[in-house]
């Protein structure tokens, strides 16, 4: 079975993030740079797969030409090969523009099956493994805290906000996976090593045959026009309890009109 | 005026009563009277507007479009998106709002894809002249956005905007289903409700209650749900307490759980990281009880009470039940 992982390099989401005040993008030289933290969980939910059915494991990224350290440290946790599609022209790009680009990538790979992470934390879109299912014509089984696969088919417990459905498709497919689903391995100091080794193919736009007005910030569906950091909540009063915490808090309810 | 075509979000109910709507609907409703005349969507089973309609003309819906059919109910996302594109160029509304929940992110992602139009995610306003609001990066940054290709198709953050009934009688348009074989590839075999019980819906609730790694172990959460049961609560938690198996995971708040925006929050044994505040932080009052007088949590807490939560809740609770 062969597998394509979709890696996205974010923001770490616990360090304050901003935009750029020159063009209004992620500013991504503001805080450390990482791998998404759900497509860990993707690569380690396709890394079990291909263990249990003999395939091999692609990652697929579309980051900027610095995102090799997230790609290594990607490969370390036991993937066989990456793709890293990498462009100037690229950058700025919405959701829309992206997934055309990862959908030209994918047709120049094989694979049963795609996964990705149900969202990533700096856009939060969403989207994207629907996205890519518009434009390749096959299912999105998405929002995955269990998967399997058999005889072709994908099964999947879809989280809900009330509790979970079970979706199925025929492969080739989509899967995005939440956090729940699995507890990522940490890389070994040997799968560290023999990752610098592994191989790392490289596209350009023009490889995947996508003109440079088709994507970027000047040609991007959406655009932010503006932005400003929110300002903070205001501390109120906080008190250290001493036997008569609980009563105080009541107090502070009441002064409030909840009790 | 141009119609603004709102997807209506609704939870599956009870059997008789079939579906019922979700607020952020009303929410959407209230926003979308704002840019144009507000008309409903309604995607799913066969009887669902029927179950929807009175609610739907409470909150001003002028016109309620009906897509039913059992194929969209039981494939994944998909047909609706499917349907409602076909609906967008059929109509050539103003604005199309779906609730920034998972599948109205992903209905709306479907849908900018085949219009080749572009989507904007979890705004919390939206002009007449398209301009969006988002607080994004775990509520750090207000963002003014715009969609620049095609019409303003956006994802609305729930509890953004306060709901406001403008009763009505709208009429009901049926909407040809006809779908393709690529959107139905997802078969959708069981839906299973795993939650319920008497409390309120956490996202809908006006208190939450919420626990975190500091309760310490699932059989301590009842020290939470008492509290939370005495004042009419919701009960919450941070995924440092649903990963150690305290409370089951639909209740988890933040980047990664659900966001809520009660009147009245309480955070119990909880730090404050920066991704539960993405879920809690838009709260209208913020009560903090934590050993640590050094935890994050305070610095956004309107009454913090530095102490051990075993001590202090059960202690508030006998306060409150005398002056009951
Ligand atoms: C991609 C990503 C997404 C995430 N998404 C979420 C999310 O959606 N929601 C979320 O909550 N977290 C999320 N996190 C995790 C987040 O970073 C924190 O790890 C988590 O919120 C910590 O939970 P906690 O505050 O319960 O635990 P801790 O940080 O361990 O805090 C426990 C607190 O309890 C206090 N305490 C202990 N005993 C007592 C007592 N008896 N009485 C009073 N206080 C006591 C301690 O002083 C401490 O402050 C995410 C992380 C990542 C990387
Ligand atoms: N530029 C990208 N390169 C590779 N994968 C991506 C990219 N953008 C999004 N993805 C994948 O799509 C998932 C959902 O992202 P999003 O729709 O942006 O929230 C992420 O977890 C990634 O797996």
């Amino acid at each position: 079975m062969k597998i394509v992982v979709l890696v996205k390099q974010v923001p770490d989401s616990g360090e304050e993030r901003t935009l750029r005040s020159d063009d209004k993008t992620v500013d991504r030289e503001a805080s450390t740079k990482r791998m998404n933290e759900m497509d860990e969980h993707a690569i380690e939910e396709a890394l079990k797969l291909a263990e249990t059915n003999s395939g091999e494991v692609t990652l697929l990224t579309m980051a900027p030409g610095d995102a090799t350290d997230t790609i290594r440290k990607a490969l370390s946790m036991g993937a066989h090969k990456a793709v890293h599609v990498t462009d100037e022209a690229l950058h700025g790009s919405c959701a829309v523009q992206t997934s055309r680009v990862l959908a030209a990538a994918l047709g120049k790979l094989e694979w049963d099956l795609v996964l990705c992470g149900a969202e990533a934390t700096d856009g939060r879109v969403q989207a994207m493994p629907h996205m890519l299912s518009e434009r390749l014509g096959v299912g999105a089984l998405t929002g995955a805290r269990k998967v399997t696969v058999e005889n072709g088919t994908v099964t999947v417990e879809r989280q809900t906000d009330e509790g979970y459905e079970v979706v199925q498709a025929e492969t080739p497919a989509i899967v995005s996976v939440w956090d729940t689903i699995n507890e990522p391995r940490y890389p070994s100091f040997k799968l560290i090593m023999a990752a610098k080794k592994k191989p790392v193919d490289t596209y350009g736009l023009a490889d995947l045959e996508i003109s440079a007005e088709e994507v970027g910030l000047a040609n991007a569906t959406s655009q932010v026009l503006e932005f400003a950091p929110k300002p903070p909540r205001q501390a109120g009063v906080k008190i250290t309890d001493e036997g008569d915490g609980g009563v105080k808090l009541v107090e502070f309810l009441a002064s409030e009109k909840f009790v | 005026m141009a119609e603004v075509l709102v997807v209506v979000e609704a939870a599956p109910g009870a059997a008789e009563s079939g579906p019922t709507v979700k607020k952020v609907t009303f929410e959407m409703l209230t926003l979308a009277r704002g840019l144009g005349e507000p008309a409903a969507v309604v995607l799913g089973a066969p009887g669902t507007a029927a179950a929807v309609a009175d609610r739907l003309a409470e909150y001003g819906a002028q016109k309620v479009y009906v897509a039913e059919s059992e194929d969209v109910d039981r494939h994944l996302v998909a047909p609706k998106a499917e349907v409602l594109a076909a609906l967008v160029r059929q109509v050539s509304p103003a604005a199309v709002l779906l609730a920034g929940s998972q599948e109205g992110k992903e209905i709306a992602g479907r849908v900018a894809v085949k219009l080749d139009n572009g989507v904007l995610a979890d705004v919390s306003a939206l002009e007449a002249d398209g301009t969006a609001t988002q607080v994004i990066f775990a509520g750090s940054t207000i963002v003014k956005s715009k969609v620049t290709k095609g019409i303003p198709l956006a994802t609305v953050k729930p509890n953004s905007v306060a709901p406001q009934p403008a009763p009505g009688s709208p009429e009901q348009v049926p909407v040809d289903v006809n779908l393709s074989e690529v959107a139905r590839k997802v078969k959708v075999l069981e839906r299973v409700a795993e939650q319920k019980g008497s409390r309120p819906e956490l996202t809908e609730a006006s208190t939450v209650v919420a626990g975190g790694r500091g309760v310490g172990s699932a059989e301590n959460f009842k020290v939470i749900e008492e509290f939370a049961d005495l004042l009419g609560a919701a009960v919450g938690a941070s995924r440092a307490a649903t990963d150690s198996g305290f409370y089951p995971h639909q209740f988890q708040i933040g980047q990664t759980g659900k966001t809520v925006s009660p009147q009245l929050y309480f955070a119990c044994g909880i730090s404050g990281a920066i991704q539960h505040r993405a879920g809690m932080q838009t709260s209208k009052t913020i009560v903090a009880i934590n050993k640590d007088d050094e935890a994050p949590i305070f610095e956004l807490a309107d009454f913090g009470v530095v102490g051990d939560l075993f001590k202090v809740l059960p202690q508030a609770a006998e306060e409150i039940r005398k002056r009951k």
